[in-house]
């Protein structure tokens, strides 16, 4: 780049870094107001977040999210993967079907898959709670794992589950051994997959929860108003996230020195 | 006579392989066949039939026409598929150049400015949004409300999924077609129309797409930054949460997916254009 466009670059990217930031540092720096407001400093306190632990409302929300979160992703990864495995197994007519109605969640936006599951609880008079959340959740999920791990099984030598078979192994020995620490890549990022989407969604569980609440359920219907609790609790989730996210970061770069050395 | 006794011991094996195979995929269907395509048909169902009396229901399409009908409904699925549009125009304007100038960088300065750019990503949308709110608030209060209050929001929220797809297409462009380019003759404006441009297309369109479905359907951002305008989601909430009037809410569900299918359908129809002239 010459002398004029690589300031004019960087001038770019610092404004592109400040939009993205902004906000979020907006949301940070609130939660520790000493007054309620959120658009006018009153010096430093921590109030909020006493606040926010002693809110039983949020910490319902907070660790419905969670556990839904953990075992959808369980579900949906553990059922995904097999079938991945299974699906590279059938007639190729069976497959491009079941392939095609996998990616309706996927392309469809997602209200409707949300109107979608919640005409199939209100049709066969399903009481909507939890349970209901957590389907839903499953629903979604499990085709996101599909189209992350599928690829990966039909990459395998097929010759690899017969060697195993040949030299004695049972199936579940095979899947075990052989299969599984092939895949776990596209496995674990199936399940990172899942585990975001399902902490974070919104619209399919508020259709589907009835009365049930999680995270974003409780901030949508929130009639008061926000207050600064929700700051903190946005700080708290900021914080984890940055830090997984530099892990990750720090993590992968020293594995890519490992491969160049 | 001498047996292969490992042999024989085999076969009935390879059986139980095939079977168990077929057997581990099973709740995978029953969560495809219940939870996906039953819903999808019930949609359908609903929104093509009406209720007589308790007993029997019969096909009709009165709610379809009761929409057609109805100018606000109209007016509201348009005013939501435009912002979306708007939206996506930006996000192309702001989204191609930051992906253009990381491919720029050097490798390890890329992996970095990706991550920067898509960690917020991983936050709650509704906090984004309501941090967007406070932004509002604390700036120019009146401008929540207005086309450009949501048109920021989305695109703030949306933005990664148009900058994702464009780098990963740009950054896979081999370098040795710019320095052809350049041995050619070509000037740097040349270069970018004429190799950059059409190259990215692909990932262009994929942007593309990814930002206007879930832009056209959002039912948290008009909430928060349109000062409770309703938006065609909102249409849809209402009418399922609200009143209960699951026909009518499915009519409107079905409409706007053939709306959004056709225009991603014209959106990958652009693709073939370019492959088509090389």
């Amino acid at each position: 780049m010459n002398k004029i466009q690589k300031p004019l670059a960087r001038t770019f990217m610092g404004i592109m870094v400040l939009f993205i930031y902004a906000p979020i540092v907006s949301l940070v720096v609130f939660s520790f107001n000493e007054n309620k407001s959120l658009t006018n400093w009153g010096g430093f306190s921590l109030q909020w977040y006493t606040k926010l632990f002693d809110s039983t409302d949020i910490m319902t929300a907070v660790i419905m999210t969670l556990l839904i979160a953990i075992l959808a992703t369980l579900i949906s990864t553990v059922i995904g993967t097999f079938a991945a495995i299974t699906l590279s197994k059938s007639k190729k007519v069976i497959k491009d079907m079941v392939l095609t109605v996998n990616n309706i969640p996927i392309v469809n936006p997602e209200i409707v898959t949300a109107v979608g599951l919640l005409l199939l609880f209100v049709s066969f008079q399903v009481d909507r709670g939890y349970t209901t959340m957590l389907l839903a959740h499953i629903a979604f999920c499990t085709p996101y794992v599909i189209i992350t791990v599928y690829p990966k099984v039909r990459s395998l030598d097929p010759n690899l589950a017969e060697a195993a078979n040949d030299l004695g192994a049972t199936p579940l020995q095979a899947l075990r051994m052989v299969i599984l620490p092939e895949i776990k890549v596209a496995v674990i990022a199936a399940a990172a997959i899942a585990f975001t989407m399902s902490f974070d969604d919104f619209v399919i569980s508020y259709f589907t929860a009835g009365s049930a609440t999680n995270i974003s359920i409780y901030l949508y219907t929130l009639r008061r108003g926000v207050e600064p609790t929700i700051n903190a609790l946005s700080t708290i989730i900021i914080l984890v996230i940055g830090l997984l996210v530099t892990y990750n970061y720090f993590k992968s770069s020293e594995e890519e020195k490992k491969e160049i050395d | 006579m001498y047996k292969n006794p490992v042999y024989k011991e085999k076969s009935p094996r390879k059986k139980i392989t095939f079977n168990s195979a077929q057997f581990i995929g099973l709740p995978y269907y029953v969560v495809l066949i219940s939870l996906i395509l039953i819903p999808v048909i019930l949609i359908v169902f609903y929104a093509v039939t009406e209720r007589v009396n308790d007993l029997f229901i019969t096909f009709s399409l009165t709610y379809f026409r009761q929409f057609l009908n109805e100018p606000a409904f109209i007016k509201t699925m348009f005013d939501s598929i435009k912002l979306a549009v708007y939206t996506t125009i930006v996000a192309l304007l702001v989204g191609y150049p930051t992906a253009y100038l990381i491919t720029k960088t050097k490798k390890k300065t890329q992996n970095l400015l990706i991550l920067v750019l898509t960690a917020p990503m991983w936050v709650n949308m509704l906090l984004r949004t309501l941090a967007w709110k406070q932004i509002f608030e604390m700036f120019n209060a009146s401008l929540l409300g207005t086309d450009f209050a949501i048109i920021t929001g989305m695109v703030y929220v949306f933005l990664p999924f148009m900058v994702l797809p464009i780098y990963t297409v740009l950054s896979k462009i081999d370098p040795k077609l710019y320095e052809a380019a350049d041995d050619l003759g070509a000037s740097k404006l040349e270069t970018f129309l004429k190799v950059t441009l059409p190259l990215s297309i692909t990932g262009i369109l994929s942007g593309v797409t990814m930002v206007l479905l879930p832009a056209a359907t959002t039912l948290v951002i008009p909430k928060y930054l349109g000062k409770n305008r309703y938006l065609i989601g909102n249409l849809i909430e209402n009418r399922f949460l609200q009143f209960g009037d699951w026909g009518y809410g499915s009519a409107i569900a079905i409409i706007l997916s053939a709306l959004i299918m056709v225009m991603v359908y014209l959106t990958r129809k652009l693709d073939r254009n370019p492959e088509a002239k090389e």
